[in-house]
């Protein structure tokens, strides 16, 4: 729980995953500290939503270790909720909750993870939905919002959970392009507020800006990881420089 | 083409269809005038719904009535053991674990692939004179005070006949718990992975997820087959006549007997149950209309 930044805050070893015969994962390794940004790039079908997806356990792995704030990755439910309470997760479906409004989407986890009353819950809601910048849908059903603002929604939600780490599973990919910039916007604040992001995404520019680490990956690995200036000017890989000139050729 | 606005169109097909049934109207009707030589009589009928009683000076319901009530009865506590039943099951049918999974399984094929009727026979020979005692509700009359009585009586019908019509609650709602299970178990997969990804990304836990994301989404959807459910399990009702529960088609039987009015009667009751299951049916969809227009 310490801010000491020679700790990883993340740390994975040696993560094997498949999914039946198919190797998902091999042998990934990773360390990523308090406070820093990474972006993970690469092919459809390289592994790099699991890649996220295991460090808040939506999908376990089976060799190797993830521990993530001190806590390792195990079979204990205790340790998993834990983890998760600490971690907050944004799709690229979005995944509100249509029952529920704005607000109340907002609400849940606080008082039912961390027990805040309902009062206290809608005050920190409506902080994080200024934050966004769509307080005045709180009372509206996601249904009857855009792609974009119900993304924002997506990310207050998580944000009502002060986790210290926000993983972003292809965040924009999902979105009309017209509302690809308000979402972006909204995780450059986050991430100009210190927030340590791993972020799944094909928005180079977005990458560009705000990364710290660059991490590309194909059939299950990590290929390279440098610095985005390093990057996208001279990588070092064949692979790397096949798939940036595709992304970024036009 | 169209030039009507109107929802429907009245075409020659229509019109065949209406003289066929017409005609084959006609054709009972004139059977039963002609070849049966039946002769109608609905008078005897209000005799059965209500009967003046001389030492009380009031009108107290006959036995037609006193069948309708008790079909009420059993099909309202029937209706709320069911889905109770059904959606403690249902949710198990979905669990991960084996146990649970297992369990639910076992009981909605085993009554499923079984005649209502025989599964009636069984469970009130076998299991209903045990688990009756049991609970301690055949002397339950005994040792309740006068205005228990009369709570019981109005909740549960006569006291007399209380252990009578609990084991019909009984075996009409574990019957039809079985198909709420199957309805209840659709409804909570119909749940997108998604949303159950999403509560567990902000830390809910398994009970949780199921309780406040997952549950809600599928009782909305369950609401048309589980009313669907319930008219079938009030028209159900009748089958435990055969246990001697005293309901409306146990004394229709009755009725019918001691006045050789068959037809009547049993017109008369086809009536009945229809009204019950019809409203029972715009009831249900009222709330869905509801529902449907509270989400946006």
């Amino acid at each position: 729980m310490n801010e000491n930044t020679s700790n990883p805050i993340i740390e994975m070893s040696g993560v094997s995953k498949w999914f039946g015969d198919f190797q998902v994962l091999k042998d990934v390794s990773l360390q990523v500290f308090s406070g820093e940004r990474v972006v993970v790039c690469g092919p459809s079908g390289s592994g790099k939503s699991t890649l996220i997806r295991c460090i808040n356990r939506l999908e376990e792995h089976q060799e190797g270790r993830i521990v993530v704030d001190g806590i390792e990755l195990d079979q204990d439910t205790q340790h998993i909720n834990k983890v998760r309470s600490e971690v907050g997760m944004v799709f690229q479906q979005f995944n509100l909750f249509p029952h529920l409004t704005v607000l109340e989407n907002c609400t849940l986890g606080p008082m039912k993870v961390r027990g805040l009353s309902k009062k206290e819950a809608e005050a920190l809601a409506m902080e994080y939905l200024q934050r966004v910048r769509i307080p005045e849908q709180a009372a509206k059903y996601p249904g009857s919002l855009s792609g974009g603002q119900q993304q924002r929604v997506a990310i207050a939600r998580s944000l009502c959970m002060q986790p210290r780490i926000m993983l972003f599973d292809e965040p924009t990919s999902a979105l009309d392009p017209e509302m690809i910039k308000e979402v972006l916007d909204v995780m450059i604040d986050l991430a100009e507020s210190g927030m340590t992001m791993i972020c799944v995404t094909h928005e180079m520019g977005f990458a560009r800006t705000v990364a710290h680490q660059m991490v590309f990956m194909d059939e299950g690995r990590i290929i390279e990881r440098s610095p985005p200036a390093q990057f996208f000017s001279e990588p070092e890989h064949e692979r790397t420089k096949l798939f940036l000139s595709q992304i970024l050729s036009h | 083409m169209s030039r009507s606005t109107s929802r429907y169109r009245w075409s020659w097909v229509d019109s065949v269809v209406l003289l066929g049934i017409i005609g084959f109207f006609g054709f009972i009707g004139y059977r039963v005038n002609t070849v049966l030589v039946y002769q109608w009589d609905w008078g005897f009928l209000p005799g059965y719904l209500f009967r003046w009683d001389e030492e009380t000076q009031s009108l107290l319901p006959n036995l037609l009535v006193k069948g309708l009530l008790t079909t009420l009865r059993l099909a309202f506590w029937s209706i709320i053991l069911a889905t109770l039943i059904g959606f403690v099951t249902g949710m198990m049918r979905t669990s991960r674990r084996l146990f649970p999974q297992a369990f639910s399984r076992l009981y909605v094929e085993l009554i499923r692939n079984v005649p209502p009727i025989v599964f009636i026979f069984v469970f009130y020979f076998f299991i209903s004179s045990q688990i009756i005692p049991l609970l301690g509700l055949d002397t339950l009359d005994q040792r309740l005070g006068p205005t228990g009585q009369s709570v019981v009586e109005f909740l549960f019908g006569p006291v007399s006949l209380l252990s009578n019509t609990f084991s019909g609650i009984f075996c009409l709602a574990l019957f039809e718990a079985a198909y709420i299970t199957e309805i209840v178990r659709s409804g909570i997969q119909s749940v997108s992975v998604g949303q159950r990804e999403a509560a567990m990304s902000i830390g809910l836990s398994r009970w949780q997820q199921m309780r406040y994301v997952v549950l809600p989404q599928a009782v909305q959807r369950v609401i048309p087959p589980l009313a669907g459910q319930f008219i079938i399990l009030i028209k159900d009702s009748s089958i435990v006549s055969l246990i001697s529960i005293q309901e409306l088609t146990f004394l229709t039987l009755e009725v019918a007997n001691s006045t050789q009015r068959v037809f009547e009667v049993w017109v008369f009751v086809a009536g009945v149950y229809f009204v019950l299951c019809y409203s029972c049916a715009l009831i249900f969809r009222r709330l869905e209309m509801r529902l449907d227009s509270s989400r946006i």
